[in-house]
């Protein structure tokens, strides 16, 4: 017999259910959207913040105390270098597939026209397979997107090759396509590259011709680092630190976190004589639009929650008030409080059931929709979203009927039966 | 043996006094009908005699038990038990069915029997009309449902509110021989009617005016002569 009520009661006020269904499908699609997109998108945005730049950078322990001290870096501040053969084994750490891209930086100075200039080594690009068998395909390149290049980019073998930086390059009127001689041997200028910052007054060159230039073969003066990370909170400052302040479990959950902290970490555990740390800026920037993004989407979470219980709160009680005489019958057939608020809530279930399904399919239509406009790519579905929707919908769709129930207990049969 | 007792029964809505020291006793399978004008308490007394209210002061005593310190809940068990309404708008669900009326009634007494609510409205007159919807039926027939989901928990006592209120004199005539069947089975029934005509069908009549009893007619005498005549009416 209830069943027959609350189904019948289904079909004959479908009008009403299918707005509160309606609305729910709202609520509910847009809550998936974004919890998807929020649980998702850490790794997106940092993928997009990884057009500025490197942040992690990795010099010889003397050189990185130099830094530190007197904040002096670059050729001539110590004869202390990194192991060439050393870098690939970036990819080798816990956090290996976490390191996007990196190269090797060898700073070394030449003569130019009569002037000495500064020059930097590097791996323009570079194609290795791994001791895993993995392909690596990294180098300058990926780390420089916002260069502007008239010309083109060093390829992995340009030995002879250079690229030479924009304010250099006007300075001595040298064009992509020209040859320049250096420390008395010729290169072929093979593109002038715009920086917008200190790099400007540089000549960029594979590492082994500048390796070949400063006979320092198979050392490199820093290593430069992409890496995705996760954004540091109290355990990882702590670590940060000291690594060694932390207790045993406190240091597998740090270690086995994405921190910019717990990468270094394990770096410098690949890396001989080296010292990682963070671009701060960069990596605190990332760490910052990714926790406002996160709110931004947990707000939106939020307020779309609310505004779908108070649309269902206003739909419920509508639907109660005139239902009213039905339900008083009820209560004077001798129906308790409890079962009419039973008969009523589970109509309301059954509702939003119907409509939390529709709304997280479309939730994660949308949700494919923002990664594919935003980030250019579908968003993973969280298998977790299911059950954090489902609690988010039972708490909106019972405080939605929370008027409804006060309605329904304070209802008096004699009110509505006999109109007074 | 009384069934029902009324003690010095008062109902005060603010200022309004809708019933003023009411006394009142009602024996096991009597037929009281309960009249008056407009606002002469009426419908407050029924109310409080259906375990729908609670009297201001005084005490009801139903089956032996005081109700007017009983809490909601109680006294929807107690309706529930000993209570069959019938109301003068009828008040079917509109989306069930003629049995399936009948059958509510049943489900928050106890069990819902499909054949049980065919039985009591085979017992109506209304077998062929169980699976029609309340829209589909007369007045009368309305309210014979109503009848039936009253009976189906085999009540102490039946309530009407101006049971006749809304039907035409043929419906009115059935009513009535009805409730003079229930009566012979033993059936108390309690009916307010505006209709004097079914006020003195009922083997005793009181008037209420401005909350009070004014009078109490004990109609015994003239009790099956008014009901043949009412039944040859509605046959006529």
């Amino acid at each position: 017999m209830f069943w027959r009520m609350v189904t019948k009661t289904l079909i004959r006020q479908r009008g009403k259910m299918l707005m509160i269904a309606f609305t729910v499908i709202l609520g509910v699609s847009l809550s998936t959207a974004m919890m998807n997109v929020m649980l998702g998108v850490g790794d997106k945005v940092n993928r997009e913040l990884k057009v500025y730049g490197a942040n992690i950078t990795v010099r010889h322990k003397d050189a990185a105390l130099m830094n530190d001290l007197y904040g002096l870096s670059g050729q001539g501040v110590n004869d202390k270098f990194l192991q060439e053969e050393d870098v690939l084994k970036l990819k080798s750490i816990f956090w290996g597939f976490n390191i996007l891209d990196f190269a090797p930086m060898l700073e070394g100075h030449a003569e130019l026209q009569g002037e000495d200039v500064q020059l930097v080594g590097t791996w323009p690009e570079k194609h290795a397979v791994l001791s895993t068998g993995e392909e690596l395909h990294t180098g300058l390149k990926a780390l420089r997107t916002w260069w502007e290049i008239s010309g083109e980019w060093l390829s992995e073998d340009d030995n002879d090759a250079v690229m030479i930086g924009r304010e250099l390059a006007d300075s001595h009127n040298i064009h992509a396509g020209d040859t320049i001689t250096l420390s008395g041997k010729s290169y072929t200028v093979k593109g002038v590259f715009n920086d917008g910052g200190n790099d400007d007054s540089k000549i960029l060159m594979t590492l082994p011709a500048v390796q070949d230039i400063m006979n320092l073969h198979g050392r490199v003066s820093t290593i430069e680092v992409s890496a995705l990370t996760t954004p540091d909170n109290d355990l990882a400052r702590k670590a940060a630190q000291d690594p060694r302040s932390l207790s045993p479990d406190e240091y597998e959950t740090w270690y086995c976190t994405a921190y910019v902290s717990a990468i270094c970490h394990q770096i410098q555990e690949v890396i001989r004589d080296g010292v990682a740390k963070p671009v701060r800026q960069v990596a605190e920037s990332e760490g910052t639009i990714l926790n406002k993004t996160t709110l931004l989407m947990v707000l939106i979470t939020i307020l779309s929650s609310i505004g779908s219980a108070l649309a269902i709160s206003n739909l419920i009680t509508a639907s109660v008030i005139e239902r009213s005489q039905e339900l008083g019958l009820l209560k004077a057939l001798g129906a308790y409080n409890w079962q009419i608020v039973l008969l009523v809530l589970l109509e309301v279930m059954i509702t939003g059931l119907f409509g939390g399904i529709l709304g997280y399919f479309l939730g994660i239509g949308f949700a494919q929709i923002i990664g594919q406009t935003v980030f250019g790519s579908y968003i993973e579905i969280a298998r977790m979203v299911i059950l954090i929707v489902a609690v988010i919908l039972f708490f909106v769709t019972v405080l939605g009927s929370i008027p409804a129930i006060r309605y329904l207990t304070a209802l008096k049969p004699t009110e509505v039966l006999h109109g007074k | 043996m009384p069934i029902l007792e009324l003690n010095n029964v008062s109902k005060i809505y603010g200022n309004l006094k809708a019933l003023a020291d009411i006394n009142l006793s009602v024996n096991a399978g009597d037929w009281l009908s309960i009249m008056g004008p407009s606002g002469s308490g009426k419908t407050t007394m029924i109310n409080i005699i259906g375990c729908m209210d609670t009297p201001s002061t005084g005490s009801v005593i139903l089956d032996g038990v005081d109700i007017s310190k009983e809490n909601a809940s109680s006294l929807t068990r107690i309706r529930r038990d000993k209570i069959g309404l019938i109301f003068q708008q009828f008040h079917l669900i509109s989306y069930l069915t003629a049995v399936e009326n009948v059958m509510v009634a049943q489900y928050y007494h106890s069990m819902p029997d499909e054949e049980e609510a065919l039985e009591a409205l085979a017992k109506v007159g209304l077998a062929d009309r169980a699976r029609h919807l309340p829209a589909q039926l007369s007045g009368g027939e309305q309210q014979r449902v109503c009848i039936a989901r009253a009976l189906i928990n085999s009540p102490q006592i039946l309530l009407g509110d101006e049971p006749t209120g809304n039907l035409d004199e043929e419906n009115e005539g059935i009513v009535v021989d009805i409730f003079r069947r229930l009566h012979d089975e033993g059936v108390t029934i309690i009916i307010v009617t505006h209709d004097p005509e079914v006020g003195d069908v009922a083997q005793r009549k009181i008037i209420l005016e401005h909350g009070r009893v004014i009078d109490d007619i004990d109609q015994s005498a003239t009790f099956g002569e008014a009901l043949k005549l009412k039944s040859k009416e509605s046959r006529a």
